[in-house]
């Protein structure tokens, strides 16, 4: 069970070696089944999280949420998406609209790209980068370029002020977040995703480094833009945000990437702090889908039950809080470092 | 050795793509040309194996991009963003300070004898590169810091004006 997926990948590679292709050809079969699984992963993660986020909400808010559209409407999204793809794909007629299509492409990129770096299980990670966590960070920053295009391109007030929030929360708690994870950092000495997961054998990160687990939790509900911190796309204010003029399939990406970005994430927390994909009795990637969702849960809780901060607040937050919290981490780990040091 | 076709593919993705953020005469267009840019100077560092130096030229430059749009579009919206990024008339001094420095810069270039390394590339280059700015090259390393310091305390200073109560 353990090795079951490592198996299948080495059964397909046999199996097309066995065919008579060169061993180039192989290869790049092989990449593109990888990117293929990955992509089916994240997809039908994100049709069975949209359908998770609205039973959630509807338990909290004491309502059914969907429950017509098959068994207690397990079918909800799946014909959603089929709406969507069948919508017509309007496009204001002031729009810049090379910008306005490119957005919903280029926010997906980074999206994907993440989960290169990502370990779905014991030796299951796609490239085991020298650099993981920071080929992750530097990824994830390029989103907001495509917030921001989206925002500039639909060329209307409100998509545009979304899309200047967006730019400034996300650039904000940016660097909290990177803070935040330069403890762990700190106490591996290395950036690769599996030193990261080896060092944790013994005891979690959580519990070395609680203060970084909750700046890392706060900034990465924000770099989310998720509540308590959904100001960019503010329903009250702002309509939908920088993605007020999409509609059908087009928008359908945006949201794609959204719960794309909240699975990445959540793994990524998982990776850094709750020891990866590792525990007992069951296999390792079945723990790693535990772990993910238990994440992606606790991001689902607080979104429902915060209600929006204010927008001088935010930057308050991070700047005044956030940011001298996560500095001090720094320091007392790497004093804690030094102390353990001497006395081992 | 990688091949030179990829090489010449993503020079040629560079070169286009800055020439097309002078060119171009919407800013936004010119600032998101400009991302890419980044991305394919991104790219050769992959190539030559510097995998931390593309992920630092993606992080800081492209990523900070989306905040130069934003300058950009706060700035510049007056009237028409068609017309946003202008050319001035000056074509006859351009062109020469142009020229001077291509020929300066292609003689250095043709004039330099290039030490090339047979040893292969570092497996892991963080590490050194963090060993070299905090022993070595440490008082560069605070001094480039104090000078950006310096910078953002002084642009504050001008963009909320000198001793006017707020």
């Amino acid at each position: 069970m353990e090795r079951l997926f490592l198996n299948l990948g080495e059964g397909i590679q046999q199996w097309l070696a066995s065919l008579g292709l060169g061993a180039t050809a192989v290869s790049l079969i092989m990449v593109a089944i990888k990117v293929a699984a990955i992509l089916g992963f994240v997809l039908l993660n994100v049709l069975y999280l949209v359908y998770l986020e609205r039973k959630i909400s509807a338990y909290i808010q004491q309502r059914l949420g969907p429950n017509r559209v098959g068994p207690r409407g397990l079918l909800q999204t799946t014909m959603d998406v089929i709406k969507l793809i069948s919508k017509e794909d309007i496009i204001p007629q002031a729009a810049d609209r090379k910008v306005f299509r490119l957005a919903a492409i280029v926010v997906f990129i980074p999206a994907v790209m993440l989960y290169a770096v990502i370990p779905f299980g014991k030796d299951m990670i796609a490239i085991d980068l020298n650099i993981g966590v920071f080929y992750f960070i530097a990824v994830s920053s390029t989103t907001t370029i495509a917030f921001l295009m989206a925002g500039w391109g639909s060329n209307n007030k409100y998509s545009l002020l979304g899309g200047m929030r967006t730019v400034a929360q996300m650039v904000s708690y940016e660097i909290p977040l990177v803070f935040s994870i330069l403890g762990v950092i700190m106490l591996t000495g290395s950036l690769k995703m599996s030193d990261i997961i080896a060092a944790q054998k013994d005891v979690w990160f959580i519990v070395l480094q609680p203060i970084a687990f909750l700046i890392f939790f706060i900034a990465g509900t924000a770099e989310l833009n998720r509540a308590p911190f959904d100001l960019p796309e503010g329903e009250q204010e702002l309509i939908a945000g920088a993605t007020t003029e999409y509609s059908g399939m087009r928008w359908a990406i945006f949201f794609l990437a959204e719960y794309s970005n909240l699975v990445a994430m959540s793994a990524l927390a998982v990776t850094l702090f709750l020891g990866g994909p590792s525990g007992p009795w069951a296999p390792s990637w079945i723990w790693f889908v535990i772990k993910v969702y238990i994440m992606i849960y606790l991001f689902m809780w607080v979104r429902w039950t915060f209600p929006r901060i204010r927008v001088d607040h935010l930057m308050h937050t991070n700047w005044k809080f956030l940011l001298p919290l996560s500095l001090a981490n720094i320091l007392v780990t790497g004093i804690g470092i030094k102390i353990f040091e001497w006395f081992s | 050795m990688t091949n030179p076709v990829i090489f010449w593919l993503i020079a040629l993705v560079v070169i286009v793509s800055g020439l097309m953020v002078v060119l171009l005469k919407n800013i936004v267009h010119s600032a998101l040309f400009l991302v890419v840019t980044f991305v394919g100077v991104s790219a050769t560092y992959v190539l030559l194996q510097a995998d931390f130096l593309a992920a630092v030229q993606i992080l800081v430059y492209a990523g900070a991009v989306s905040i130069l749009l934003v300058f950009g579009v706060m700035l510049t919206v007056r009237g028409d963003i068609k017309s946003s990024n202008l050319f001035n008339r000056h074509k006859l001094s351009g062109g020469v300070v142009a020229l001077a420095l291509f020929l300066i810069v292609e003689r250095i270039i043709l004039k330099t004898e290039w030490v090339l390394s047979k040893n292969p590339a570092p497996e892991s280059t963080v590490g050194p590169i963090a060993e070299a700015m905090l022993t070595k090259f440490v008082i560069p390393f605070e001094v480039a810091a104090i000078l950006l310091l310096v910078a953002m305390v002084g642009a504050i200073l001008l963009a909320k004006g000198e001793g006017k109560p707020q």
